[in-house]
């Protein structure tokens, strides 16, 4: 019960990219088209599970017993630029073509910041999902992570969708670009917000 | 120009960056250790100072853990005066960590919020001067019913933040109980 | 006259948010008023001086295939050293900006800098690249922060001027998105003007 809570939570009610601002970059930077948007949300998604869970084990079963919390920041990005350097040449090498799909997408990631973001979130602050807070444990770490990917696709394959419409459309030149797509993100935020309260 | 990129320059010179990076966050971070949890205690001490009546010891000192829960003794002349018992709720959009002080007659003398995550303009104000917070100062949990007056009690919720308003009471109930079982712990100080 | 330019072009040439568009996590996240937004810009002002300097320093030692990571780090440490002052010195503003604090690691604008900038230059220039367009993204932040408190809370850098409360979704995510857009056309309005 807790873990579809949990996934209701981060795709709709707290989604990552409309309500907490992350990964705010690659939404507006790939999201012209639906195929790389779709593209991008499956490399989001698989690192994000990946790096969440060792990030999860570096945190409780290193930087917590020797007392080095202070270099958090530090150790978490280099284990994400070192498994997204990883994912990319593992790929290359047994799935050429799902490389060919992702390839591309996959040094983006690692200034992702909702990468990083979701990394630090499990590990620093106390979830309510729908009992008393607590910090997650790693089954709930790792559920947290992938459905915080998946609102990050959800959010980013629709807003490509009306952004391929907007394509034909005659916008007024001043708004031409991103202004228009941060109008756009801004009304999908607000209808994002009709979901709050209903976990 | 750049070095050239050998596999021994290359892992000579990342770990040299992450050694020398290492070491300087170490010794900033046993400079600021002393400051942060100096900054911390002041914010629990703050909080306690707020809910529980005057009083001459230093409650975060005679802290002690009852059901789980923190809880400060406020002493004045080394007899009980009142308790601080910090709570931690769930808000509308996250974990609500309160402080909520008791007389020792189980009335409540004040309340305060010490972190929350509550969308501002609306869950936030639970930390400002609002009714949901100022009914329920002097009231006992054991005779008042302590909920907003959607679920049938006596208490206004903050307008459009109903669930901030029953997770704020919830966690005055948790506090509550901590403080009855507290009771039940030590002997009986009115007789 | 150098110098100066460099500041200047950071402000408004190169303004990080409002022409080269990055960064617009913690730009969209922090600035539910002005000081938050003064508050995310200072910090990342401080984090993109120094790894500037730094790297425009250690450049030339590094080897071309770990330049990223190398970088990473560097910036990775300062911001640490940013999140552990906060912590000690301004506690409140620590808690208001969370998690945007450790996540200037991957703000593309210091990266950006560090990758387009600071490390074909010299160490003075650097720091003016760095200086300029960390001033452009706090005063960005900061008019966008004044904005939505503006709109939303209806009072200026903590002041209250109406009783009660303002437009709500300016403070809120929807807020965020609509007054950034608007901000960054009146900006192309007012230097399409000059040029």
């Amino acid at each position: 019960m807790e873990y579809i809570i949990i996934i209701i939570s981060a795709v709709f009610v707290n989604n990552i990219l409309l309500s907490q601002f992350l990964g705010v970059c690659p939404f507006l930077g790939v999201s012209k088209k639906v195929n790389t948007a779709l593209g991008m949300s499956a490399a989001v998604t698989f690192v994000m599970a990946l790096s969440t869970l060792v990030t999860y084990l570096l945190q409780y079963y290193v930087l917590v017993p020797l007392g080095i919390g202070f270099l958090q920041t530090v150790s978490f990005i280099l284990v994400i630029a070192g498994l997204v350097q990883m994912v990319e040449i593992i790929l290359k090498k047994i799935s050429p073509a799902l490389y060919q799909a992702l390839g591309i997408f996959l040094p983006l990631i690692t200034t992702n910041c909702c990468v990083l973001g979701v990394a630090l979130l499990v590990v620093n602050n106390e979830f309510t999902f729908g009992s008393d807070p607590h910090m997650l444990n790693l089954g709930q770490s790792v559920v947290y992570a992938v459905a915080s990917a998946l609102g990050f696709g959800l959010a980013i394959t629709l807003f490509a969708g009306i952004r391929e419409q907007l394509e034909l459309n005659n916008v007024p030149k001043a708004f031409r670009g991103v202004p228009i797509s941060l109008i756009v993100a801004g009304i999908m935020a607000m209808a994002f917000m009709g979901f709050s309260g209903i976990v | 120009m750049a070095k050239e990129s050998s596999f021994k320059n290359m892992v000579i010179t990342l770990s040299v960056i992450c050694l020398v990076c290492s070491a300087l966050l170490g010794v900033v971070y046993s400079v600021t250790k002393a400051p942060i949890e100096a900054a911390e205690l002041a914010k629990i001490n703050n909080a306690i100072k707020a809910v529980v009546p005057e009083c001459n010891n230093n409650p975060s000192e005679e802290m002690m853990k009852v059901e789980g829960s923190v809880v400060y003794p406020a002493k004045m002349d080394g007899t009980i005066v009142g308790y601080a018992i910090k709570v931690n709720a769930s808000g509308f959009s996250g974990p609500l960590q309160m402080m909520v002080g008791f007389k020792t007659d189980g009335t409540i003398y004040n309340t305060s919020v010490i972190s929350h995550s509550e969308t501002p303009g609306l869950g936030a104000k639970i930390t400002g001067e609002i009714p949901t917070r100022t009914q329920i100062v002097g009231k006992n949990p054991a005779s008042s019913n302590l909920t907003v007056t959607k679920d049938g009690g006596e208490i206004d919720a903050i307008t459009a933040s109903t669930i901030t308003s029953r997770g704020f009471l919830r966690g005055v109930d948790a506090a509550y109980k901590v403080f009855v079982e507290l009771q039940k712990q030590q002997q009986p100080w009115e007789n | 006259m150098g110098k100066l330019k460099l500041i200047i072009d950071g402000i408004i040439k190169n303004n990080p948010t409002f022409v080269l568009i990055l960064g617009m996590c913690p730009t969209l996240g922090t600035t539910t008023s002005a000081i938050n937004g003064m508050g995310m810009g200072l910090a990342t002002l401080f984090v993109l001086v120094l790894s500037n300097m730094t790297i425009s320093a250690i450049a030339k030692l590094i080897p071309e295939d770990v330049r990223i990571p190398s970088y990473i780090v560097v910036i990775a440490a300062f911001v640490t050293i940013v999140q552990l002052l906060l912590q000690a010195y301004l506690p409140s503003l620590y808690e208001t900006l969370g998690i945007f604090i450790p996540l200037i690691v991957v703000n593309c604008i210091v990266l950006g800098r560090a990758e387009a900038y600071a490390n074909k230059n010299s160490v003075i220039d650097s720091a003016c690249d760095g200086l300029g367009v960390g001033l452009g993204f706090t005063i960005a932040l900061t008019i966008l922060g004044f904005v939505r408190e503006l709109l939303g809370s209806g009072s200026i850098f903590g002041w209250k001027f109406i009783d009660g409360d303002g437009i709500l979704a300016f403070v809120l995510a929807p807020g965020a998105f609509i007054v950034l857009a608007y901000l960054i056309v009146l900006f192309r309005k007012v230097t399409a003007k000059k040029a």
